[in-house]
Parts: C-alpha cells; sequence; structure tokens
C-alpha cells in the first residue's frame, strides 16, 4: 500500500446494548429538533422556545388536536404495519399508496352504487369486503410478477400507485357531485349510508382498529409458523427454498396481506374520516410510511412511537405555518430533516469508528 | 387526425424534463444507486433557480436593463448547487454512513417537494418585498429564446428549432452520457462499480468515488430538469404541485429505456407525447373521465415493459447487479 495509513477505520457491531441503541436515537432526534429549531428561527425570525411550545400547542394544544394527532397517527402507523410483514422479506412495497387508494375506491364505489339496494349495514360489510380485496389485489399483481419473473417490486408498486391514482381521477369525473366541481363531494350526506360508526366519537374507531392491527400484527411476526416463513425468505432465499419454503407462495400470500391491511386504511379514510374520496386522499403517508416502518426496525412496537414523532412534528410544523402565514409544505421540510438525521444515527448503531492511532480499545462514537 | 406539427413540440416539451430526469438517474443508477429521491431532486433543482432568477429580477431597476448572460447563469447555478447538495446528502447517507437507499431516497423525496412547494409559496413573504406573485417573464424570455431563423423556415423550423437552449443541452447531456458508460474506460469502471462494487474495489477502482461523483452528477442533470421545466415550459411561473409526479415518471424511463440514455431521447419525447395525449384525443364533453384513463397510459406502458423485461430475462437488459445494496469494504 502506497496511501497512508487512514486516520481511523469502521468495523460493524457484533451487537449492541438496548440502552446505547436507544440513547444514540435520542441523541439524534434532539440533535434534530434542535437544527429544526434553528431552520425555524432563520426562517421566522420568532424566539425558540415560543417555537417549541407552538409545535407542541399544534399537537396537542386542545383536545380536538389531541384526537386528531392519535387519529392521523393511528392511519400512519396502519400503513407502517400493513407495509411491514413485505419489508420484512425483503420485499420492498412502495405502492402502499396505492394500495391504500384503491381500497378507499371500492369503498367509495360500494357507497354509491348500493346506497339504494340495500340496508346500511348490508353496504358497510360490502365496503369492508371491496376495499380489502382491492387493496389485496393491488398488492398480488407486483407480488405475482416477482414470485413468477422476478421482476423489480420497487419499480412495479411504484407505478402500481400511479395507476391507482388515475383510477380515482377518472371515477372523480364520473361521480362528480355537483357536476363540473371537478370533486365528488360527501358521499350520502344526508342518508349517511356507508358511513362507519362512530365508537364514543368520530377518532376513537381508528385508533382502535390500529391498536388492534398492531398488536395482532406483533404476535403474527413473531410468533406464527407464517411469520417465521416470511422471516426466512428475508435473511435468504436460498435457505428457505432448501427448508422447503414455497418462496413464491409466501410472497403471494404476504403482500395479499399488506395489501388488503392498506385497502382497511383506504376504507377508514373514505368511511369514518373523510366520506369523500381524492387523488390525494392518501397524502403521501404510502412513503412516509416506508420510513416509519424502516426506522422502527419493522417492530411493530416501536412502529407507535415513530409514527406518533413523525405525527406530532408535522403537526407542530402546520401550527407554525400557519402562525406565521407560511406555507403548509413547512412539515414536509421538517419530516425530511428529522428523517435524514434518524437515518443517519443508524450508521452509528450498525458500526463504530475505531481510532487507528492509539489502537484504543473502545471506539469513539460521533453524531451525524 | 391529430396535428402533428403542433402536438410534436408540446411533446418534445414535455419530454425534456423527462430526459433530464431519467439521463441523470441512469448514471446514478449505473454506479448501483437507486436514487428514488430524483423527484425531490428535481424540484429543489426548480425552485433553486426561481430563487436565484427572483432576487436577479428584483435587482434590477428596470425590466429593460436585464443581461442576457447574467439571466441564464445565475438561475442554472443556483440551480445545480441545489441540487449537487441533494446529491450529496444522499451520496452522504448511502455511500459513507450506509443507510438504506430506499428510506433515504423517499425521505430525500419527502424533503425536496416540500422544500419546493414551501420557498414556492413563501419566497414573497420571506424576502419581503412588495410583489403579487412570482413570474419570472424576464429570465424566461432568456430560457426560451430560440434561433432567430426558426420561425421562418417553415414546419421543420417549428419541429426541430423552437426550443430553448436547454432541450438540446439535454439531448447532447444524454449522448455524451451513453458514449461515456458504453465506450469509455471512465464508463466501464462506473459499469464495474454497479454490477460488482466488491469486484471493482479489488481492481484499484475507488469505488466511494464512482458513487459520489454519479450520485452527484446525476442529480445536477435532473435539477436541470426542473429547471427547465419552470423558467422554459411553465415560462417564469411557479406554481405549487404544478410539476406533479414527472420525477417518477422519470424513473420509470429508465427501466423503459433499459438504463440507456441515448434511448431515453425519444423515450421521454414519447412518454412527453402520452403525458398530454389526452389534450389531442377527441373525447366530447360528455366524457371527460377519458382522459384521465389516458393519463394512465406511461404508467401502464412502464409496468409492460418491466415485466416484459423480467420475464425475457435477457442479460444485457438487466438492471446493475448490485442496484440498491449498500458497499462495505470490511464485508467482502
Amino acid at each position: 500500500m502506497n496511501s497512508k495509513q487512514p486516520l481511523f477505520h469502521i468495523t460493524k457491531r457484533a451487537d449492541i446494548s438496548k440502552k446505547k441503541a436507544i440513547t444514540i436515537r435520542l441523541i439524534a432526534i434532539l440533535a434534530a429538533l434542535i437544527f429544526c429549531g434553528i431552520v425555524t428561527v432563520a426562517l421566522t425570525g420568532d424566539n425558540p422556545l415560543s417555537i417549541y411550545a407552538s409545535i407542541f400547542k399544534g399537537a396537542f394544544g386542545t383536545a380536538r388536536k389531541t384526537w386528531v394527532t392519535f387519529q392521523n397517527m393511528s392511519i400512519l402507523l396502519l400503513i407502517a404495519l400493513a407495509l411491514t410483514p413485505a419489508f420484512k422479506m425483503r420485499f420492498w412495497n412502495i405502492g402502499g399508496e396505492g394500495q391504500v387508494l384503491i381500497g378507499g375506491l371500492a369503498a367509495a364505489a360500494s357507497m354509491i352504487y348500493l346506497q339504494d339496494k340495500m340496508s346500511n349495514g348490508f353496504v358497510i360489510l360490502v365496503m369492508i369486503f371491496a376495499s380489502i380485496f382491492a387493496g389485496a389485489l393491488w398488492g398480488l399483481i407486483p407480488a405475482f410478477c416477482k414470485a413468477k419473473w422476478n421482476t423489480n417490486e420497487t419499480l412495479s408498486t411504484l407505478m402500481m400507485n400511479y395507476i391507482a391514482t388515475q383510477l380515482v381521477a377518472f371515477f372523480t369525473v364520473v361521480w362528480e357531485n355537483p357536476k363540473g366541481s371537478g370533486k365528488i363531494g360527501i358521499i350520502n350526506q344526508n342518508t349517511h349510508i356507508g358511513w362507519l360508526p362512530d365508537v364514543f366519537n368520530e377518532y376513537l374507531l381508528v385508533i382502535l382498529i390500529a391498536v388492534i392491527v398492531t398488536l395482532r400484527m406483533y404476535i403474527y411476526l413473531k410468533f406464527t409458523k407464517q411469520g417465521f416463513e416470511l422471516t426466512v425468505v428475508g435473511e435468504s432465499e436460498q435457505t428457505a427454498k432448501y427448508v422447503g419454503i414455497d418462496v413464491g407462495k409466501v410472497i403471494m400470500r404476504t403482500m395479499i396481506m399488506s395489501g388488503g391491511i392498506c385497502g382497511i386504511v383506504g376504507l377508514l379514510l373514505v368511511g369514518s374520516i373523510n366520506h369523500t374520496i381524492t387523488t390525494t386522499i392518501a397524502g403521501g403517508q404510502g412513503f412516509t410510511a416506508v420510513m416509519v416502518s424502516w426506522l422502527a426496525k419493522f417492530n411493530p412496537l416501536s412502529m407507535v412511537l415513530t409514527s406518533l414523532l413523525i405525527i406530532f412534528l408535522n403537526r407542530g410544523a402546520g401550527e407554525i405555518s400557519t402562525r406565521f402565514g407560511l406555507n403548509q409544505s413547512f412539515s414536509d421540510i421538517i419530516t425530511g430533516i428529522i428523517l435524514f438525521f434518524l437515518i443517519g444515527c443508524e450508521f452509528f448503531i450498525n458500526y463504530k469508528i475505531v481510532l487507528t492511532h492509539k489502537n484504543r480499545e473502545s471506539g469513539k462514537e460521533e453524531q451525524a | 387526425m391529430i396535428d402533428l406539427v403542433a402536438f410534436i413540440p408540446r411533446a418534445v416539451a414535455q419530454g425534456i424534463p423527462l430526459l433530464y430526469g431519467s439521463t441523470g438517474e441512469i448514471i446514478t443508477e449505473k454506479s448501483g444507486n437507486l436514487n428514488l429521491g430524483i423527484p425531490g431532486v428535481m424540484y429543489v433543482g426548480a425552485i433553486s433557480g426561481v430563487i436565484g432568477s427572483f432576487y436577479y429580477e428584483q435587482s434590477l431597476t428596470s425590466k429593460d436593463d436585464i443581461n442576457g448572460f447574467l439571466a441564464v447563469f445565475i438561475p442554472m447555478l443556483c440551480c445545480l448547487v441545489g441540487s449537487l447538495i441533494m446529491g450529496l446528502i444522499y451520496s452522504f447517507l448511502t455511500v459513507s454512513l450506509r443507510a438504506n437507499q430506499n428510506v433515504t431516497g423517499l425521505a430525500l423525496t419527502t424533503f425536496g417537494i416540500g422544500f419546493g412547494n414551501f420557498f414556492g409559496g413563501s419566497l414573497i413573504k420571506l424576502s419581503g418585498l412588495d410583489v403579487p406573485s412570482i413570474a419570472l417573464s424576464a429570465t424566461s424570455a432568456c430560457f426560451s429564446k430560440t434561433l432567430p431563423f426558426a420561425g421562418s423556415v417553415g414546419w421543420a423550423g417549428k419541429l426541430f428549432l423552437s426550443y430553448g437552449f436547454l432541450a438540446y443541452l439535454g439531448i447532447i447531456i444524454a449522448l455524451v452520457a451513453a458514449f461515456i458508460i458504453r465506450k469509455t474506460r471512465v464508463g466501464l469502471q462506473l459499469r464495474a462499480v454497479g454490477e460488482d462494487p466488491a469486484t471493482a474495489d479489488s481492481a484499484g477502482i475507488n469505488v466511494t468515488k464512482y458513487k459520489y461523483v454519479s450520485t452527484c452528477l446525476g442529480c445536477m442533470i435532473a435539477g436541470l430538469g426542473g429547471l427547465y421545466y419552470v423558467m422554459d415550459y411553465a415560462c417564469g411561473v411557479w406554481s405549487n404541485d404544478a410539476f406533479g409526479d414527472r420525477g417518477w415518471l422519470a424513473i420509470a424511463l429508465v427501466i423503459f429505456t433499459i438504463w440507456r440514455s441515448d434511448v431515453s431521447i425519444f423515450a421521454s419525447i414519447l412518454f412527453g407525447g402520452l403525458y398530454i395525449l389526452y389534450l389531442y384525443i377527441p373525447a366530447g364533453i360528455d366524457h371527460m373521465e377519458y382522459k384521465e384513463l389516458y393519463k394512465m397510459i406511461p404508467y401502464v406502458v412502464t409496468m409492460l415493459v418491466l415485466v416484459i423485461t423480467s420475464m425475457r430475462n435477457r442479460r444485457e437488459d438487466q438492471p446493475p447487479k448490485s442496484l440498491g445494496l449498500p458497499y462495505f469494504r470490511e464485508e467482502r
């Protein structure tokens, strides 16, 4: 070697204590919050303390705001949970957005076409089946291509998003109400047919479903045979084949489930929250959920925290932009910054930097 | 019948941002980095150019003493710097810190689109200047200036000469990129890094350097696509979300062209045509909804191409082998 010996080298950590990993993540979040504070101060000229107070007020300022925060968080969490089994088998399902949309579309179609043919209870039943089926189908198509011909799933699920978006746009024109408005408007505003029932208040139903799915998914991944199979497929396809797992079948089965849960999210968005459908109803959360799931290391319980963090900042940034008359996209910038920090900090959890100089035993850690 | 002389120039104008985006992404992907942040990068490229030219136009006392060179140079420089920073963020996270490429790319897109829309919506308020809207007609005119005799040579002039200089630059970049990737030593080494970084590393190729340079270069090229869109196509008027999903279409194009930027010139124009085809297909007043189905065509076509190339499974049509995977020397 004719080059100089480098100052440090990087080694993979064999194992890291939970406490240390959490500390590293907390430092990253803290650093990100400080950085976001600096950016906000630079843009608004307000003092930092009142900015942090606004963020908190935006998320938990009133009882209603708190409910909305938890409702939004539940939706994001549900999508993240839906994507997780796919990610665990290394199937990059970027198509959450489309699977949610198509599920919502199926629910909206049932509401519109069946409103005067069936009783409310039956319409809701049909909506549930239709949206799960539609979401599952949207997940199955890329999974089938992957299993059969090894088609790149990142790109095929991505394309399915836009096919779904255009389908929704198509039906928006078909169902336009009133004509010429360019939107569907509240579906069944007078009869409330197909509106999912309120539990206690209009927010709790979604939250309850999120709680149930979180626990169910945790058990599914950790304690069932199917959960074990998909983990093996994710770790090594060769091993899976060797022990007699039908890889294609696992991929398709998992994606049917993944898409189906996204379909449920579509159902909730249309049937419980918005009572209408637009092309932007999923609002990019299909993408955000990818990061929520990944940051939680595909652990359903940790996802509760990561989704809360993202929604908390999102609503807080929304409050700041309203207060200063700035654009609502401010929250995307804040989300982006937080994500960069959290993505970066994973490095310090997986690897350690060892100074070559004095051959010190404990590697020095730096924060990104 | 479609009026081709009117249709093709519009298809080209639609296609150029896609061409920049796909050329940038092809260069990036050849090094094994799947940058899903391209849509965000294109937004940042566009808004950086807008910010640059906004302040330049505000600094002028009257619209008449605009300097043609500066009017083009300042936005372009801002655009390149903005997209370079995005490229550096992505490379630092994925190459140096070995983060997951999909996640980093999506975060970059969230950030970039937010950045674009935020400054697009708040630039006037933040700058404290008293102007009604961001309309950069003077700088835009410099960008879309065509050759002086373009109008006088009939339909041929309209088809080939009626575009601003960025359109031609995009085509040149795509051709040069295709040549470098396929015919030169640098291109060979780049492909080696994308196919098998461990082998490339043992052959003495600096994997990190190739990944950094190709990703940053790719981002800068993609950023120019955003600049073309806002300065030339949209006549210097920024409106939030107007750029839409073109960034994703550019990524789709990479697969559609099977990682060849020279093919992308025609493919981009084809996609550009598909993107606006609905305007030219007589749907009738009662059936406006079919327009939305026509807009679906580019995505359906891409999906089909993706499936068909994977079915045929020809070796030369496959993605770079290490696409999407981080490289860690100690793990060889």
